[in-house]
């Protein structure tokens, strides 16, 4: 599309898929805009181009993921048939399956009698399989442990990462961050002194802060619950430090220069103001921004018939059939270049609606790399249709 | 125009929750139902609870703050509120309410108890969040305790997504589980009655396409499996067949003779009709066409999932200027009251 060229500056996927030094790609972006499809389209791609690839996806659509050949959820990478052989690429595919992590990382840093206690513990049993928050945590764990699968077993030279349907798309950039803030704060002393020095010695180390606060949750929480939060805790406690390592070494793991950010979005008001304010929060983070990927942007088959144009015709058109009576009525074609024109003012106000977000989105971001993806008639999901998006990423 | 059954999906329901998968415009269609019901009358108030301003953006109001603001007011007496519900504000609230824990409040705040329970700890957010709703649902006006007309007639909250939908509604099941007595606990039972009432039902809002309509019928078994009451499903964004088919299957059969026909009507409205623009215009009827019959089979698909159906048109010109305004007419006119 000419319209799109003149603004932003392009994004060029191939080359950052072909550049060896890429090593992870994460695609993230707000929810319903296609992150899994740009993430498995990416990953067809560069395993086509003779990459080694594994696609870490959150929670893909049924049939998109049948696609990939994940029939389960079982949080193990499987290669994807058909794909890449003959030039050495290949791609796996997975579903983070985070119960199932949050498991492995327990009986990975407990004694196996430390380990049925905690996953015994019903406040754990609710943490790691239901509550919202933990995908956040356990996609970060599991992009942490490819990642050094892949440096062990030379399995893979490129993960692609989808990120989870978060409420907001930085909770699980927030997420290191907040465990470690959690850790070194004065709140987990609170909750594992009482088990740890057992009764009230912990009361002289702490302020009185401390001492209202401990009396506030007894009574808002009630004795039982507070003393079974305190028996998670303090199960747990061993484990955390070697929880909050790896999350800080999978934060480092994202600045570093191998990693490229890809955020995708789709041309709405929402979707590009939530991918702006993720481009601004990743600026400042200094993580490594590649672009932006606007989907499904609606464009016109007829480029050169203006919607103002067409709108006029139409009408003109109509005066014209309704001035010459039931003459042309009975004739097959009545009315057929009128229906064609009406819509046709109607797709170009969409593209114009659609364009115009994107110009707002690059005049504030002038130096960020977008790619458009347009529209197609049909839903995608299967590998010649992943190949489609591949190839319409790649164009720009 | 009225489906048959909509009456059981809106009759004095107080409680409207509205999810559906990301992108399918919920929070539009939170929008235009809370905005219907506040033009047929009633005193209505829209509450979000994931901090995106979504509300703000479509009113074109200021960002709204803790407190509950004025977004609307109609003719009819009918007023509308928007409230952007914060964990924290609402864990503060909680606490002065019913503990009285003013000074407390601040010594969990420095201890950072506040920060944990309101980012760090999963599934307290959500406690919190649906705290807030039960607390507005069953608030009254007045001083008289408890004996005052309720505060609003209805409550129409922009929910999380389908896939988290069930579970944000269902944490207070978990945490009465967990808490086996105390306050917390029976705190955490009226919840969930207050949510599983005949009075609060749960709208889907789905586009005709394949994923939205997967999820759709997924959060839906999900949502009464759970034993939550379901109310409509929103098709927002449906397109009208602009060309009739019986054109399309001509231009099929004889592309010459209709490509000639297009050429000489286009000249005769004063249209410059390269080849180009010719081919052009009958592709974008050909893929409207097929993007329209995709729609037809996925409304189908809908349909049989056995609800009350809602539809709501695509608006080339988005929902921005006065788009929400027009999807609130049209659901007055299918029979939302």
């Amino acid at each position: 599309m000419t319209a799109a060229r003149r603004g932003p500056e392009p994004l060029d996927l191939d080359a950052l898929l072909a550049d060896p030094t890429t090593g992870i790609v994460v695609c993230c972006g707000s929810g319903g805009v296609g992150k899994t499809t740009t993430a498995a389209a990416l990953g067809l791609r560069a395993a086509e181009a003779g990459r080694r690839v594994v696609v870490l996806t959150i929670d893909p659509a049924r049939r998109l993921a049948q696609s990939l050949g994940l029939t389960e959820l079982d949080n193990v990478p499987r290669p994807v048939a058909a794909v890449g052989s003959e030039n050495g690429g290949s791609l796996d595919a997975m579903m983070l399956d985070m119960k199932r992590t949050f498991d492995d990382v327990v009986e990975a840093h407990s004694t196996p009698e430390k380990a049925a206690q905690i996953l015994a513990n019903p406040f754990y049993q609710s943490v790691s399989s239901s509550f919202a928050g933990t995908q956040e945590y356990m996609a970060m764990e599991r992009l942490g442990q490819l990642r050094a699968e892949a440096e062990r077993e030379g399995s893979w030279d490129l993960i692609v990462v989808d990120t989870p349907p978060s409420r907001s798309a930085l909770d699980f950039l927030d997420a290191p961050k907040r465990l470690g803030s959690f850790l070194d704060g004065r709140f987990i002393r609170l909750l594992t002194a009482p088990a740890r020095a057992g009764g009230k010695a912990y009361l002289k180390v702490f302020s009185v802060g401390a001492t209202v606060t401990a009396a506030t949750l007894t009574k808002v929480l009630g004795g039982q619950l507070l003393a079974d939060v305190q028996t998670f805790v303090a199960a747990l406690d061993t484990m955390f430090g070697g929880f909050r390592e790896r999350a800080d070494v999978t934060y480092a793991l994202l600045k570093e220069p191998a990693t490229a950010f890809v955020v995708v979005a789709a041309p709405e008001r929402d979707a590009l103001r939530e991918a702006a304010y993720f481009v601004d929060r990743l600026e400042s983070e200094g993580m490594p921004l590649a672009g932006v990927v606007v989907n499904r942007l609606q464009t016109l088959a007829a480029p050169s018939l203006t919607g103002g144009r067409a709108a006029a015709a139409a009408e003109q058109l109509e005066e014209t059939a309704s001035a010459e009576g039931d003459d042309t009525a009975s004739d097959d074609l009545a009315g057929l270049t009128e229906a064609l024109l009406r819509l046709h003012a109607d797709l170009a106000e969409v593209a114009a609606r659609h364009e115009g977000h994107v110009r707002r989105f690059v005049a504030g971001h002038p130096r960020v790399r977008v790619s458009t993806v347009p529209a197609s008639a049909t839903d995608i999901h299967d590998l010649d249709g992943l190949r489609e998006v591949g190839a319409a990423l790649a164009a720009g | 125009m009225a489906t048959p059954s909509l009456s059981r999906a809106v009759d004095g329901v107080r409680l409207h929750v509205v999810t559906g998968k990301g992108g399918v415009g919920k929070t539009s269609v939170a929008s235009a139902l809370a905005l219907a019901l506040a033009r047929l009358g009633k005193r209505v108030l829209l509450i979000e609870v994931e901090g995106r301003q979504g509300i703000s953006q479509t009113f074109d109001v200021p960002p709204l703050g803790v407190d509950e603001v004025r977004l609307v007011t109609h003719a009819s007496g009918g007023e509308l509120w928007g409230l952007s519900v914060d964990a924290k504000a609402a864990l503060l609230e909680y606490l002065q309410m019913y503990y009285k824990l003013g000074r407390a409040g601040g010594a969990l705040e420095r201890m950072g108890v506040v920060d944990f329970a309101t980012t760090i700890a999963p599934g307290v957010r959500d406690v919190l969040l649906t705290g807030k709703v039960y607390e507005a649902v069953g608030r009254r006006r007045g001083s008289r305790r408890g004996h005052g007309p309720m505060a609003w007639d209805a409550i129409v909250l922009d929910a999380p997504p389908t896939g988290r939908i069930t579970r944000f509604l269902n944490v207070n099941v978990q945490v009465a589980d967990l808490a086996r007595m105390g306050p917390i606990r029976s705190q955490a039972e009226s919840i969930t009655r207050m949510l599983r009432h005949r009075q609060s039902v749960v709208h889907v809002v789905t586009l005709l396409e394949e994923m939205p309509v997967q999820e759709s019928a997924d959060a839906i078994s999900e949502l009464g499996e759970a034993g939550f009451g379901l109310g409509a499903v929103v098709v927002n964004q449906v397109r009208e067949p602009l060309v009739h088919e019986a054109l399309l299957d001509v231009a099929a059969a004889e592309p010459e003779r209709v490509e000639a026909r297009v050429r000489e009507d286009l000249a005769a409205a004063g249209v410059r009709a390269t080849g180009r623009t010719v081919t052009g215009l009958l592709t974008e009827a050909h893929d409207h066409a097929e993007r329209v019959a995709l729609e037809r089979a996925l409304a189908k698909e809908v349909a049989s999932q056995g609800l009350p159906t809602l539809s709501l048109p695509a608006l080339p010109s988005g929902v921005e200027d006065g788009g929400i305004s027009v999807l609130a007419d049209e659901l007055v006119e299918q029979g939302v009251r």
